[in-house]
This record gives structure tokens, sequence and C-alpha cells, in this order.
């Protein structure tokens, strides 16, 4: 159980949410929250978009029942968080170049914040793509060296790899699959995958994504995946 | 820790009557970060079957109100790798261990059964009810003939005592249940998933691949308690109920209906302590309502 410290509508059906918590956090990792009883019956998995001691903060999107009810808590309201779970994403030493699309953004804002800190000699482009309206491109202006935001378009039109930055993206699978297709093979890339979860903590099997080396579990042996496991025809 | 909650099921003594279900909990190893397995009464693994397999592909979870639809489709790393990679595990822990077991046809079946004969496990639940594969799965289990065939070959060959577990999507289940016990099952377990459908409006398509798939949750709860009434009505041999159990409260309600143990299967991703607390709550009541032992309310209704 943790208390609710902010809950703000940054715009329509987008939220962001600080809770008290003390732990170890990686990006690109999740917490499962859920404020209700039996309906709807499971948690929901939502990715960490910051962390610093004693406050852990969640940015997400209304798209149903239960994040409508994470959506309607106010501060000093309770909510029930177990994490953080999956594996996040790698910590790296090359110049970073990050792709988010939508609420894909959430989890790269404190992979950047991260990466800025172990590598401040370190470059990290970072490129936002959104449908109709942005939120969250402040924070990513202040920590990072480049920041090319799109609006309505297609994010990925823009996207030009330098040699020798690692790509990160998390997005739409769409999204995903044309960053994977389009970034040179001597570049690396890791995706951050999504999918329907149950348990969140690898037991139900209903998270599963096939990969080369066989099926996996998007909630443990992912969310984050190098890109020719997932994305390999 | 008292021995109210103690309880025999057949020839198998149950610490407690509560049971994680198979298809909830892997082979128990995930949920170890947040008990002792031990507390449980018992734990029932991932369904096996004789081959790997790969399970279903696409949407594999669907939430409806107060219920979950799954289609998972058996995934599974096999018995031999079970066998040399989880029963190791598995073993020592201090619980019983019941051995979930699938099959595409008769051949499969009975293969898996055999080599399980090589472990030491305290009960094999049969599993004739799985809705969610093409081949075997469900098809045994909805007449009360073919129930009762596979179970007795079953039977013969294992060195295990056999529950087999009921789909409620067939024939009529108290007389597949009866057709089950003749053929030597030491035990009924029941209800698998109810068969649904969902169609996403949105996209104008199925959900799941395989068009159909089953529901369990507290949705299901009142069926699945009405069928166990039934089966409990039927056999002599014990009930293991399960199907929406959430709470110890619902624990009472299937016991009173003559369950012997209960199993907790979706509610486990509802909240990971759910067996625990409902072990804690049944034992509160016990002394509440100073009874020596569950069994004494067990089959009142």
């Amino acid at each position: 159980m943790a208390i609710i410290q902010s809950n703000d509508c940054l715009i329509p059906l987008i939220y962001k949410m600080s809770v008290d918590f003390t732990g170890a956090v990686l990006p690109g990792q999740f917490f499962m929250l859920r404020a209700w009883d039996k309906d709807p019956l499971l948690s929901r998995p939502i990715s960490v978009h910051d962390y610093e001691t004693g406050q852990l903060t969640f940015l997400y999107q209304v798209v149903g029942k239960g994040t409508e009810i994470l959506s309607r808590l106010k501060p000093g309201d309770n909510v029930e968080i177990q994490g953080p779970y999956g594996n996040g994403f790698p910590e790296v030493s090359e110049d970073l170049c990050v792709v988010g699309g939508g609420i894909g953004v959430a989890p790269l804002h404190y992979l950047v914040k991260k990466y800025k800190e172990k590598n401040p000699q370190g470059t990290c482009r970072v490129y936002l793509g959104f449908r109709e309206n942005s939120y969250g491109v402040e924070a990513f202006e202040s920590m990072a060296d480049e920041v090319i935001l799109d609006i309505g378009g297609i994010i990925t039109n823009r996207l030009k790899v330098n040699p020798g930055e690692v790509v990160m993206t998390c997005g739409p699978e769409m999204l995903m699959a044309a960053v994977a297709n389009m970034v040179p093979p001597e570049n690396k890339v890791y995706v951050s995958m999504e999918a329907h979860m149950a348990c969140g903590i690898g037991a139900c099997l209903g998270c599963t994504c096939e990969t080369k080396s066989g099926n996996k579990k998007v909630c443990k042996d992912g969310p984050v995946f190098l890109r020719e496991e997932v994305f390999y025809e | 820790m008292s021995k109210c909650l103690e309880t025999m099921f057949n020839e198998i003594l149950f610490k407690n009557p509560v049971i994680s279900a198979s298809g909830t909990f892997g082979f128990g190893r995930e949920y170890e970060a947040f008990y002792d397995l031990e507390k449980l009464g018992g734990l029932c693994t991932k369904g096996l079957t004789l081959e790997p397999k790969a399970g279903n592909k696409g949407i594999r979870l669907w939430e409806t109100p107060a219920g979950l639809m799954n289609s998972i489709g058996l995934e599974n790393p096999g018995i031999d790798a079970f066998i040399k990679n989880e029963w190791p595990h598995l073993k020592d822990v201090n619980t019983v261990t019941i051995i979930n077991v699938g099959g595409k046809d008769e051949e499969s079946y009975l293969k898996a059964i055999e080599k399980l004969n090589a472990v030491d496990a305290q009960l094999i639940e049969l599993n004739i009810s799985c809705p969610n594969v093409k081949a075997g799965g469900m098809a045994y289990g909805i007449k009360a003939t073919t129930a009762g065939d596979i179970t007795k070959k079953v039977v013969e060959l294992s060195k295990h005592p056999v529950m087999v577990k009921l789909s409620p999507n067939g024939d009529a289940i108290s007389e597949i249940a009866l057709a089950c016990e003749i053929a030597g099952a030491k035990g009924i377990s029941l209800i698998n998933t109810l068969q649904g459908m969902a169609i996403d409006y949105k996209k104008k398509s199925a959900v799941f691949n395989n068009l159909y798939a089953g529901l369990s949750g507290p949705a299901v709860k009142p069926i699945a308690l009405r069928m166990t009434h039934q089966v409990c009505q039927a056999v002599t041999i014990p009930v293991m109920a399960m199907g929406g159990i959430s709470t110890w409260e619902d624990a009472l309600e299937f016991i009173m209906a003559g369950a012997t143990c209960i199993q907790m299967g979706t509610m486990n991703f509802n909240n990971p302590m759910a067996p625990v607390e409902m072990i804690e709550g049944l034992e509160i009541y016990c002394q509440k309502e100073g009874l020596s032992n569950i069994s004494e309310i067990r089959g009142i209704i």
C-alpha cells in the first residue's frame, strides 16, 4: 500500500501520479497498481516514469475502468503497488538515442535521467511523437542534448541514428517495428514490449511474446528485449 | 498452528484445505517471493503435457466484469523438462504437490502418466477439461463415457492416486463425476473454466484467435458452487472445488456445499497473498465457531 502524493491531469486522459515509495528501481521496470477490490479483477501494469528516494512517479493514460479509477484518486488516498517488476533497460555507456511514441514516453523519462547521471559526458538524443497533444516534453528538454518533437506526423520519418548510438524505444508496436527496421544493424536497439498481463510475476503465461529463442514472458523476461529477439522476421 | 484445518482427502493428509490451482501458480517459484509455500495445503502445477507446448498465439487474456477470460493453450515445458528442472525444487516443499496432466489423445495422456511414475508426487490431477486446446483437452471431459474411459486407463497405469478435473461445459457434471468415480478416480476437482467469447467491437473481430476462451474469477462462483453441490451429492469420493473462490467466506460456502478441499486460482493474480489470508480466515472462523475441525461443517447443505 502506498500513499498518493499527487495525481494530476496533464492533458485530457493523461495523468501523472506520485506515491510514497523507497526501494531499488530500474528504468523500464513497472509496478502493478490497484485501488479497487474485485472489479476490475486485475491490477494494472504501469511503468516507472520517475523515481527518487521517497517518491515514485507514474505517467499513465486512462484507457479503461482500472486507469479511470486510478485517475480519480486524490493526494492522501492509498493505492496498492506491487513491484518493481521486469528487467528494465540495460545500463549503457555509449551515446543514447531514445524514441518514444504516445504514452510510450512514460518510461523514457527515468531512463534518460539515469543515463545522464551515469554518463554526464555522453550524448542523449530524444525523439518524441504524439498524435495530437504532447506532454512531459519540457522534462526531456532539461535533461537531453537534443529533443526532436513531432505532433501529428510520423516520428520515425525524422529519425536519424548516429554511428555508435544505442537506441531504446517504447511506444505502439508499429512504431517500435519501424525503429527496429530502419536502424542500421550496427546499432543496438532495445524495445520495451507491452502485453495484457494478469499476474505480472511470470506465473500466468498471459503476456507471452514470441521471440527468436522461443516464448518469453513480457512481465519477467522483459518488458525490454533486444530488437533481434522480437522483430526477427 | 492448530489442527482445525487438517483435512484428509482420500488417503492424503492436507495441513489445510487450501490449494493453489493449476495454471495460476506456475510451478510455485514466482509466489515464493510473497510467502513460504509450506503454508499452503497443497499446490497444483501448471498443466503438463508429454511434449513441450508453446500455447496459443494472439491475445491470451481479457478481463470481464469480476472475471477473466484466458486462452493460454496449455503452454508448458513438457514432462521431461518438468522432471529435470522443476521437480527437484518442488519435491522438497513441505506441502501436498499435485501434478496436473493434459493430453491431446489417449496415447499422449498415457505416456505422460507413465513418465510421471518416476516421481513421488501425492496426487495427479487429470485435466480432461481445458477449453483452450484444439485436440484432446475438454473433448474427453464433456461426455461421461469418454471421461470414464480415459480415467480408467490412466488409473490403471498411474502409481499415483488420480483426481479428475471436470469441465462445466459438457453433459450433466454429476454424471461425468460418477463415471470417473466408477473408473477408479480417487477424487474430483471442479470446475475448470467456463467457455465464453469476447468480441472487440472497435476492431470488428473476435478477441481470441481460438474464438472461444475460458472464463474464471468471482463472476463464475455461483455456477461453480451449484456444480460442486451437485457433484458432492452424486459421488462418494472427495471433491476439490474451485471457481471464483476468493475469500475465506467463499471457501466456507464450498465446504458447506460438500467440498473437502478448495483451490484458489484466478484470485492469485488479484492478490498474491489471497491463499494465506484465506487460511488465516478459516482458522479464526473455526476458533470462533468452536469447531475442532473444519470437516464439522462440510456438506451441511
